[in-house]
């Protein structure tokens, strides 16, 4: 049967700001956007924005996760900073919690035990505020992922691209302060690592440490000051970035997949007002709903178990919140490698996988699409969405990145995986130290053949529709499978993408012969991985393909269907 | 079957003579033989006897003397000082005798009778000084105050949970080697285990944690495991279950709420 990939035809879609779908947004809206116009000088787009039109995919519903769960932080945290004393005096505990009393701990901790034990609903909220972070982080990276695999950070959103990273590096960064604050085992165990880290940094490293710590490890300064930095730094600046992050969306608009009716230059999905409101609305009660049941139902961070951070005590199983997990994983699988010059300590052990990692994680992200903009030599504007297979060598990128960081991922975890699998914690180790680099090269390779065979499928759908399960047999005897046309719709969808050619190298000489001088010429290098990177592909079926096929078509029941498909090296020439 | 004088008989005396002797035989037995098992054997008997034991079940791999590198397993130690408590802690959780010569052997269902394990243990503290099995005084967490639970924590946390995991839910050491679950460790096990570091666990000597302090741990494992958890405890294996259900549970249902209201929006 004939599936309509993406567009079902029957739906009447919403079209703006080119359609009158709107039109009631408007109306309702336009009082406070009238005022809004008046006032505020970027209102040349007020007006537009009220207006604008949401597309309807689960992906789009990923940004929002992030930004609800962290408005739920803000309201969780609030509640928190009522009762916990960011304090590292030592007190004996003497409060309801018996098997800890008598234990001398920081005042933080035990007013982490008293949010936890005494205030009442106190237990909820943490775990609240904990699921809270795990899901903001996870859903940011989910989120992300979504737009670099359709391809929604090039032109003009590679602003907001980096304000998407900077977002997540700083989730991550206030996840960790939020982490560290209740100065239990776990938090401390943590910190003793970011220690580790911060020491390993050449040369300044340990006068760094006395920087943040006010002294030797752990001292007496560092949660006032994570608290500082999670309470007030971070928040401030995450809400700055968030704010700026949907400005930008908002000026931007959002992206649509391909499909029937859509444009660069429109937006085709539900207008913000009301139906999308309402949605979007509801939706945030959904993630409110599921992160309290989350927090009633499932235990997180039972610091009352760890006990008070003691550097004499470590337990099994002591690891970061999953967003740090990576770097965990590259410190515990990276060999003892460090120098001693001259009497410095060079720990390349902490230093290459810890800060290394770390800022190759900031930093991939960023660059990634100015490199490709560069690669491709692509100035245009993008408002359309790529099925991801259709940027096979992107998608094979991500692919292998995310291979990378998951198996990163896991070396945190070994201890787990050896207990949970019944293997040995050294075999994981050693595994996983060949698999971070074979890993990615494998999902590269599979992914992109993955891609290309999707658009062979794509191909052969528009030229010979979708199978229709009919077994035909021949006077001949042969059978055969008969095709159904596709809908146009579908065939529209399947060929609208574009096929940028490659950047030619820049003849030295321009056509009269006289050397070229300065301005942007294309090197060998930027032509070649340009060349490879638009070659990577199946060629989509041209105008004369289809109609040929079209007549073939009329034939079909009675001949066998046997066609043959462009290879990827016949689609490199066309 | 004819009697010398057969005419001084009655018919019956013949059968009444075999229930006689039946009854005197029985009855002596019944006399005689709960004697011999009632009268406790001497130490050196049950020593003699957990030796035959020993060299039925032991001695392949421990040596016929309990020297260690036995015929079927190099690595199998000398047993000669281990104690009566190391015999009777591998024995009773199933360690020994060990069936699979190259792994970390097993917790599992133990099959000698606890009589055996008693002869073996005796056989065993007889080749050299060790450890002896505890009384329940040593390790009977009961009547402790909340202060020496408290303090039993802050040891448990200290020492064990290294290996062993805030909870004691186990966790992985080099080499394949695990340290178990202690959710199912009996008091008279965490005793034993301690004073004989069985594996690659340490010895945890009188002397550095006295039987009032192992009271303590024990107190605060059955307290802590008793004690009713925030939710469901994920495995209570700490922040990699967290993420992963985080991930699975908490994202996955979200998205698939995404995937509802999407579709719902687009029926219009
Ligand atoms: C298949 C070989 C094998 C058999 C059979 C066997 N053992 Fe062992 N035993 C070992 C090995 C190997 C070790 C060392 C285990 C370890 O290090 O985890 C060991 C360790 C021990 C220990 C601990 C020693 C210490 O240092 O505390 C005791 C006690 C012991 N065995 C008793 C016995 C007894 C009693 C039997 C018979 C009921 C027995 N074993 C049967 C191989 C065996
Ligand atoms: C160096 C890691 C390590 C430390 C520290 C450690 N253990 Fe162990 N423990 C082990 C290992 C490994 C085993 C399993 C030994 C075997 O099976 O051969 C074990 C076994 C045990 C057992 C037996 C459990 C069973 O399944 O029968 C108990 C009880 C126990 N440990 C208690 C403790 C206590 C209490 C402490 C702290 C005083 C402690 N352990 C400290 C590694 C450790
Ligand atoms: C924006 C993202 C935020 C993230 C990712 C985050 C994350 C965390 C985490 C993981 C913890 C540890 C919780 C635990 O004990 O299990 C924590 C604790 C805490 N957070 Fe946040 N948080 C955020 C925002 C806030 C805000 C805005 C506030 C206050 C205004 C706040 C206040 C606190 C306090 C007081 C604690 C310590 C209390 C306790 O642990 O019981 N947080 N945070």
């Amino acid at each position: 049967m004939a599936k309509p990939t993406n567009v079902d035809p029957e739906v009447p879609q919403g079209v703006s700001p080119e359609k009158a779908d709107t039109s009631l947004a408007a109306s309702a809206a336009g009082g406070t956007v009238g005022w809004v116009d008046d006032r505020v000088p970027v209102s040349g787009f007020g007006r537009k924005a009220l207006r604008k039109a949401f597309p309807d995919h689960w992906s789009f519903l990923l940004g929002e996760v992030a930004l609800y769960s962290f408005i739920i932080l803000l309201l969780t945290g609030v509640f928190l900073t009522i009762w916990f004393k960011p304090s590292m005096a030592e007190i004996e505990y003497e409060g309801t919690y018996a098997l800890m009393r008598g234990i001398p701990m920081s005042e933080a901790f035990a007013s982490t035990l008293e949010i936890s034990f005494d205030i009442r609903g106190g237990l909820l909220i943490r775990q609240i505020h904990h699921w809270a972070a795990i899901l903001f982080v996870a859903a940011m990276i989910a989120h992300m992922l979504r737009v670099f695999f359709t391809g929604a950070f090039r032109k003009p959103r590679e602003l907001n691209w980096l304000i998407g990273v900077g977002l997540l590096q700083l989730g991550m960064i206030e996840g960790f302060a939020g982490y560290s604050l209740p100065d239990d085992l776990l938090s401390g165990t943590g910190l003793r690592f970011v220690d580790g880290l911060i020491r390993s940094i050449p040369i300044v490293g340990t006068w760094a440490e006395f920087f943040i710590f006010g002294g030797e490890f752990p001292g007496e300064l560092v949660i006032p000051r994570l608290y500082m930095v999670h309470i007030l730094l971070i928040p401030g600046l995450l809400l700055a970035l968030v704010s700026a992050h949907m400005a930008l969306l908002v000026y931007h608009k959002h992206t649509h997949f391909p499909g029937p009716g859509r444009k660069q230059t429109n937006v085709v999905g539900q207008a913000l007002f009301p139906v999308y409101a309402a949605k979007a609305g509801g939706f945030f009660f959904i993630v409110f709903g599921v992160t309290i049941l989350m927090g009633a139902l499932m235990q997180i961070n039972p610091v009352w178990l760890y006990g008070p951070y003691n550097p004499a005590q470590v337990t099994a199983g002591s690891q970061p919140d999953w967003y740090m997990g990576f770097v965990e994983g590259a410190i515990r699988i990276i060999p003892n490698w460090e120098w001693h010059l001259l009497g410095t300590t060079w720990s390349w052990n902490i230093a290459l996988p810890g800060l290394g990692l770390m800022g190759l994680f900031a930093i991939l992200p960023a660059i990634y699409p100015f490199v490709e903009a560069w690669i491709t030599g692509d100035k245009s504007e993008h408002h359309i969405l790529d099925f991801p297979r259709n940027a096979p060598n992107r998608t094979a990128f991500g692919v292998a990145a995310m291979t990378c960081y998951g198996l990163f991922w896991l070396s945190g975890g070994n201890d787990i995986l050896a207990t949970q699998f019944g293997v040995s914690l050294n075999q994981v180790t050693e595994v996983m130290r060949v698999l971070v680099f074979a890993g990615p090269v494998i999902a590269f390779i599979v992914t992109k053949r993955i891609c290309l065979s999707l658009q062979r499928r794509d191909h052969e759908r528009v030229l010979h529709g979708s199978s229709s399960g009919v077994i035909v047999r021949q006077p001949d005897g042969g059978y055969s499978e008969a095709h159904a046309p596709i809908t146009t719709e579908e065939a529209f969808t399947l060929t609208q993408h574009h096929e940028p050619a490659a950047l030619e190298v820049a003849p030295e000489t321009d056509d009269r012969g006289v050397r070229r001088r300065g301005g942007k010429q294309v090197g060998s290098l930027r032509a070649r991985l340009s060349r490879w990177f638009a070659h990577g592909r199946i060629a989509k079926p041209t105008a004369e393909e289809i109609a040929e096929a079209a007549h073939h078509g009329d034939h079909e029941l009675e001949e066998g269907d046997v066609h043959e498909l462009p290879t990827e090296e016949e689609a490199a020439t066309h | 079957m004819r009697s010398p004088t057969p005419k001084r008989h009655h018919k019956a005396a013949r059968l009444l003579l075999v229930a006689a002797a039946l009854l005197v035989t029985g009855g002596l037995y019944a006399v005689v033989a709960p004697a011999t098992s009632v009268a406790a054997p001497t130490p050196e008997e049950t020593v003699a006897r957990g030796q035959e034991l020993f060299a039925v079940s032991c001695a392949s791999c421990h040596g016929l003397n309990g020297e260690g590198a036995g015929l079927l397993n190099e690595t199998a130690p000398s047993l000669i000082g281990v104690g009566a408590a190391s015999v009777d802690f591998q024995m009773r959780t199933g360690r020994m005798p060990m069936a699979n010569p190259y792994a970390q052997a097993p917790n599992k269902q133990n099959t000698f009778t606890a009589e055996e394990i008693a002869a073996i243990s005796l056989y065993v503290a007889s080749l050299g000084d060790g450890p002896a099995i505890p009384d329940p005084g040593q390790y009977d967490p009961s009547g402790l105050s909340a202060a020496e639970v408290a303090v039993g924590g802050d040891l448990f946390r200290t020492n064990c949970s290294a290996c062993h995991n805030f909870q004691g839910s186990g966790g992985a050491l080099p080499n394949g080697r695990v340290a178990p679950p202690l959710l199912d460790a009996e008091p008279i096990d965490i005793h034993e285990a301690m004073r004989t570091g069985p594996g690659e666990m340490p010895v945890f000597a009188d002397g550095a944690i006295p039987d009032k302090d192992v009271r303590s741990m024990i107190a605060y494992l059955d307290q802590v495991h008793a004690q009713p958890s925030a939710g469901l405890t994920l495995g209570g294996l700490g922040p990699v279950s967290e993420g992963f259900w985080g991930w699975v549970a908490g994202l996955g249902i979200l998205m698939l709420f995404a995937t509802w209201i999407t579709k719902k929006a687009a029926r219009k």
